[in-house]
């Protein structure tokens, strides 16, 4: 199930500006890989590089090598749709589909990718809400609009649709940031019991919950506004809070810059 | 104001903050008051000078209103008061001024329509009944607008719906900028002009006779810009992190547009093509010049002379006697009926298929 990421070279560019400069690294299966760093270090445009949503972004443009076990995401002839069925994503913000139903969100994935069987929508369905923690939440409400449910349950939500196609790795970005410390907690939780499943990459500004669930942590950086961000290390969780071998990511971890 | 005369408002109940944050203020019955003054002083200077207009009476006593309004409210309030009344008082006045012709528009319509409009006129043509009689009907006319119309929604919307996608979704650089530049242009057509350009292609270099289609033709040119405008207008109104939630699903482009772009937007869209169709049900130039209007009933579109609504209204109208005079009224308020429908049928759309937060 669960895939290795190598990453090496990589650039990504937003029209002529340099969003991240050479980017090289290894994510593990089966871990939580946490990405730290200040705002506009190019996290999040890292991490939509890994799922090929980069270039969704009128004029992103990508170079380098992203393998996932051994195969080249950028390489020739890779479909990006193909892609982004293998590495799922969550966003910042909870985004329903607001026309359809909290089943119709779950199903949304496989649906649109042309299964219709009523049976097994429903299995996958349950499956998802469950793995999502949020089955008994709304298991006699599966025909109401999933824009009704709260904030931190809508999140869930779009969990329960990322992992519904059975992707092999799971990228979220900032995926608490608009949520009160219980949803957080349960999201948290979540992430804990998915990455028995896939390859996790969480992007996060809360230093806390990089401790909390990641196992391994990667810190960016940018030398200066406007230039473009560099991956300054990465490395076991605990070394990073505790020893990193970096001055920069001690500062920005003890809260003296950033 | 002062504290002293506050003290002097409250007594001896509540002795101790003097507050500031209250002040005097006009009675109720104040504004009403003033109105009625303001009217009855329009009325009598409008009698007293011989104004034989109404309307100039309404204004004396509105500027009358407006003006004693805001004396006594900056006398008794304040400055700040006074002119958060001005302003009220001048929405307001916009507000009946704007409403006052559509309102007698209407009035007038009904008043005068509903004197021939029966079955037997809606389900009757003219035939062969000569113009200064009463009787005959508009049912030739009505078949002529719904296929005209129905026609030119057929060309004109899909057209437009695709262009539309194509702008939002798809369009970059000069070829996006160019398409949007020629649909604004194609916006200021005047309705003759597209009737003329149908009128030189079709029926003078092809060859084609008049026809229902020739004259759709030209409604689909003039409902095309409108039905890209507004369509463009509600795909730009889909947050992007759908789009986004959608392909991160592994969701082709294409399908993503059909299935969550499309549907989010579908009671915008709809309400957009609706009123592009009210829009060109009235339109009578492009009919006139290549429908050229019938008085029986042509069933077939494709082929000869028919009758529209409004075309229908034009040459009752200047037939000149008292039974045409009363056919273009009730004609006229048959479309008035029939574009209300359309628009009623829009908000019923927008409103069913509109995106909903139930719990």
């Amino acid at each position: 199930m669960a895939k290795r990421i190598d990453v090496s070279g990589l650039n990504a560019y937003y029209g002529a500006h340099k969003a991240i400069d050479d980017i090289s690294m290894s994510i593990e299966p089966r871990s939580v890989t946490a990405f730290i760093g200040p705002s506009g270090c190019g996290k999040s445009t890292f991490l939509r590089t890994l799922n090929r949503m980069h270039e969704v972004t009128p004029g992103g443009r990508v170079d380098g090598k992203v393998l996932l076990d051994d195969e080249d995401l950028y390489g020739p002839g890779v479909d990006p749709v193909a892609v982004r069925r293998t590495v799922g994503m969550v966003f910042q913000r909870p985004n329903p589909f607001p026309t359809m139903s909290i089943f119709d969100n779950v199903a949304a994935g496989l649906r649109l990718n042309g299964s219709h069987k009523k049976s097994r929508l429903k299995d996958v369905v349950e499956k998802s809400l469950r793995g999502a923690n949020l089955w008994n939440e709304v298991k006699d409400r599966l025909n109401k609009p999933g824009s009704g449910l709260s904030g931190g349950q809508q999140q869930r939500l779009c969990i329960a649709r990322a992992i519904a196609v059975e992707p092999q790795v799971l990228l979220m970005d900032e995926p608490c940031s608009a949520l009160d410390p219980i949803s957080t907690l349960a999201i948290e939780d979540l992430i804990g019991e998915l990455k028995e499943r896939f390859t996790i990459v969480i992007v996060t500004h809360n230093m806390q919950q990089a401790a909390r669930v990641s196992d391994r942590t990667a810190f960016f950086n940018l030398a200066a506004v406007g230039k473009p961000g560099k991956l300054i290390e990465i490395d076991e969780t605990e070394r990073i809070f505790s020893n990193p071998s970096v001055q920069a990511t001690e500062d920005y971890i003890s809260g003296r810059f950033g | 104001m002062s504290v002293a005369t506050s003290h002097r408002h409250r007594k001896v109940t509540e002795p101790r903050t003097p507050l500031a944050l209250k002040q005097s203020r006009l009675p109720r019955w104040a504004l009403p008051a003033l109105a009625a003054a303001a009217l009855a002083a329009g009325c009598g200077t409008g009698l007293a000078a011989g104004l034989d207009s109404t309307v100039q009476w309404g204004l004396i006593a509105a500027l009358l209103f407006v003006a004693g309004t805001f004396a006594l409210t900056a006398a008794v309030e304040g400055v700040r008061q006074a002119k958060d009344r001005l302003a009220t008082s001048v929405v307001w006045i916009a507000f009946l001024l704007a409403v006052v012709p559509l309102a007698s528009l209407l009035w007038e319509t009904v008043a005068r329509g509903s004197k021939v409009l029966d079955g037997y006129f809606l389900s009757h043509s003219m035939g062969t009944l000569p113009d200064a009689m009463p009787g005959g009907g508009v049912y030739h006319a009505i078949i002529g607008t719904l296929e005209q119309v129905g026609l030119a929604t057929l060309i004109a919307a899909p057209l437009g719906l695709l262009t539309a996608i194509y702008l939002v979704e798809y369009g970059r650089g000069r070829l996006a900028r160019t398409v949007t530049f020629f649909v604004d242009v194609m916006t200021g057509i005047p309705s003759i002009v597209a009737g003329l350009f149908v009128l030189s292609v079709w029926i003078l270099i092809l060859g084609f006779g008049p026809s229902g289609f020739a004259g759709a033709m030209a409604l689909a040119i003039l409902m095309m810009p409108v039905v890209v405008r507004s369509t463009e207008e509600m795909l730009k109104l889909v947050p992007n992190e759908l789009r986004e939630a959608s392909l991160a699903l592994g969701v082709p482009k294409w399908r993503t547009i059909l299935r969550i772009v499309l549907p989010t937007s579908l009671g915008g869209i709809t309400t957009g093509v609706m009123l592009a169709i009210a829009r060109i049900t009235g339109e009578t130039a492009p009919v006139l010049l290549l429908v050229w209007g019938a008085k029986t009933i042509n069933n077939n579109p494709f082929d000869g002379a028919q009758q529209s609504l409004p075309l229908y209204v034009f040459q009752q109208w200047q037939q000149g006697s008292d039974a045409s005079y009363d056919r273009a009224w009730a004609a006229a308020l048959v479309l008035i009926a029939f574009v209300m429908v359309l628009n009623l049928v829009a908000r019923g759309i927008a409103r069913w298929k509109a995106p909903k937060a139930g719990r």
